[in-house]
């Protein structure tokens, strides 16, 4: 890879008048570095170095009370690896978290895609106004739209269960139900994030030439079919990066049940993020960061396993 | 044609779907809290009060928490826009060792969680001295491999016979960066600045752990914490609260929009 890249730049590079190709590589360099410099600082420091430090607390037995003392600790070998996953709370916030992602993805990708073909096919006039509106509550602060929500969900008064009233149904408390308390916060994450997914399924649906559809038509397929087999397979590519990048994001679902429901009813919509928030509020550091890093590890394997079944076919 | 109305009712729907919990949050953030507990809820304010915004800023410390996020989103924009800009162009443009190793690193950390070091860097920044501070708050975040891979894709797009004629007229290697490269990238810097200042106005994990004393909360570190303390049951305060996290994004992002989208559109599908 590195030998292909610096020849192309090479082959490029030859347009410059020859002469002093030595120093100009040497300037070139340092100048590189210079601009490279604050980067690498700010990563080294920030990204890579805590990326580490976590990987090596959570094999200590670290605590709040050593937080002035970090490498005065005990190695506990996998004994927060062990704690972590024979932890019943940990075994049910692991259990919501794929609840969350695996009922929340899907989802949002379908109503991403229904929004997009909507407005790819569908919806010429004032399209821009539509697909902003849709748009916006990506933009807005999660916790912001929690607490709005909570109104929203509120079992007497709220604007959902009064909507419900209309047509006769007798909405339940959403958030107190041990049932109900998950959907809604899915439904919640729908109705924030299916407009990310949207705009790159619009940019997808409008890279697929106008020919594929009318070469389906001519062959006597109907809108369903030309769709199912046509345009979904050409749209590969686009399903897997929203499948990832909103995979990626729900499994740290965090802020949802902070502000709406602190975990609860009885545990049912606490997280693994939020379990690892809280221990490190205990103090329990090493803990924190090993249920962090088994985080980590679901994410890079969910990712995987995404690729390997999107790919291939 | 004449079939194509129930698809703008579906449209229609939709932006009703999207639109109504924020009129909710508009409305009642003007109602009394005896109106706010009335079932059924009323639409319009019967007796529109300015009280709840009254509170949010004279009783709760808002414009300070407004301030704290401004000042926060502001400093970690800057930083993005330098630093990110001034990789992003050696990573496209400039032969140096270890260009790719560096780049694979960029990109291998776009996948890491906050959750994974927000524990280490707590111990790190607490260390420094840093905990609750200004700088605690926005180091960090000065960098971010989105902003790099965005404005390397921005940079490779850009002429090599640029840097060839800089070179030709005596311009030094800096040089031809700043003044001749940098002012090209402007709409990607729009992109990546206005992306860099939503991330960071809506940031909240890391705000919440380091910012350990009330002068110091950020906009959504203090409704959070509002909503779930002793405020819980202050519903006017809350929407009030919520109105100003809110609505200043929701107005820039429309004053910007055409560059969020483009931004998504530059970095999802290359």
């Amino acid at each position: 890879m590195t030998v292909v890249t610096d020849k192309q730049s090479h082959a490029v590079r030859r347009k410059s008048p020859p002469g002093r190709p030595r120093r100009r590589v040497t300037r070139e360099a340092a100048a590189a570095w210079i601009l490279v410099l604050p980067f690498v600082v700010l990563f080294l420091a920030f990204t890579a170095g805590p990326v580490l430090g976590s990987f090596g607390m959570s094999f200590t037995d670290i605590k709040q009370r050593d937080l002035r003392t970090p490498f005065s600790v005990n190695g506990v070998g996998f004994g927060n690896y062990v704690k972590a996953l024979s932890d019943e709370t940990f075994r049910k916030a692991a259990f919501n978290t794929a609840y969350f992602v695996i009922v929340g993805v899907p989802l949002t990708l379908v109503v991403a895609l229904g929004a997009a073909v909507l407005l790819d096919r569908g919806i010429k006039r004032f399209q821009a106004l539509f697909k902003v509106a849709y748009y916006l509550p990506v933009v807005t602060s999660i916790v912001a739209i929690a607490v709005i929500w909570r109104f929203v969900l509120s079992p007497d008064n709220g604007l959902l269960n009064t909507a419900l009233g209309w047509v006769g149904i007798d909405g339940p408390n959403w958030l107190a139900s041990k049932t109900w308390a998950m959907p809604s916060l899915i439904a919640m994450a729908v109705w924030r994030n299916f407009g990310s997914a949207m705009i790159i399924f619009l940019a997808g649906l409008q890279g697929i030439p106008q020919s594929v559809e009318e070469a389906g038509q001519i062959d006597g397929a109907g809108p369903w079919q030309r769709f199912r087999y046509l345009i979904l397979p050409l749209l590969r590519l686009t399903i897997l990066f929203n499948c990832v990048t909103m995979g990626i994001g729900y499994l740290q679902f965090f802020e949802e049940p902070f502000v709406m429901t602190k975990g609860g009813p009885l545990d049912s919509t606490l997280s693994v993020s939020m379990y690892t928030y809280n221990q490190f509020g205990f103090g329990n550091y090493g803990l924190a960061t090993s249920m962090a890093y088994i985080l980590f590890v679901v994410i890079a394997v969910v990712t995987f396993i995404q690729f390997r079944l999107l790919r291939e076919k | 044609m004449r079939r194509t109305w129930w698809i703008y009712l579906i449209g229609v729907l939709g932006l009703v779907a999207v639109a109504a919990p924020f009129l909710w949050m508009v409305l009642g953030s003007f109602k009394t809290q005896g109106e706010l507990l009335r079932v059924p809820p009323t639409w319009w304010p019967d007796q529109p009060t300015s009280q709840n915004y009254d509170d949010l800023f004279n009783k709760a410390n808002f414009p300070r928490y407004f301030l704290n996020s401004m000042l926060v989103a502001l400093a970690v924009t800057a930083g993005n826009l330098t630093f990110c800009s001034m990789i992003g162009y050696a990573l496209a443009k400039l032969r140096f060792k270890g260009r790719n190793a560096l780049f694979v690193l960029v990109m291998a950390t776009l996948m890491i969680p906050g959750m994974v070091t927000f524990v280490p860097l707590f111990v790190l920044v607490t260390n420094a001295g840093l905990a609750n501070s200004y700088p605690g708050l926005i180091l960090p975040f000065l960098v971010s491999p989105f902003g790099v891979f965005l404005m390397r894709q921005f940079f490779l797009g850009l002429p090599d016979d640029l840097i060839d004629a800089g070179r030709v007229d005596g311009t030094t290697e800096l040089g031809i960066f700043a003044r001749i490269m940098l002012p090209l990238t402007r709409p990607a810097l729009a992109t990546l600045g206005i992306l860099t200042f939503l991330g960071s106005w809506n940031n909240f994990l890391w705000p919440l752990v380091i910012a350990q004393t009330e002068d110091k909360y950020t906009l959504p570190v203090a409704l959070a914490l509002y909503s779930t303390g002793q405020n819980a049951q202050n519903y006017g305060l809350l929407m009030a609260g919520a109105v100003v996290v809110v609505v200043p994004v929701l107005v820039m992002f429309l004053a910007f929009q055409r560059h969020v989208t483009r931004g998504i559109a530059i970095t999802g599908l290359k």
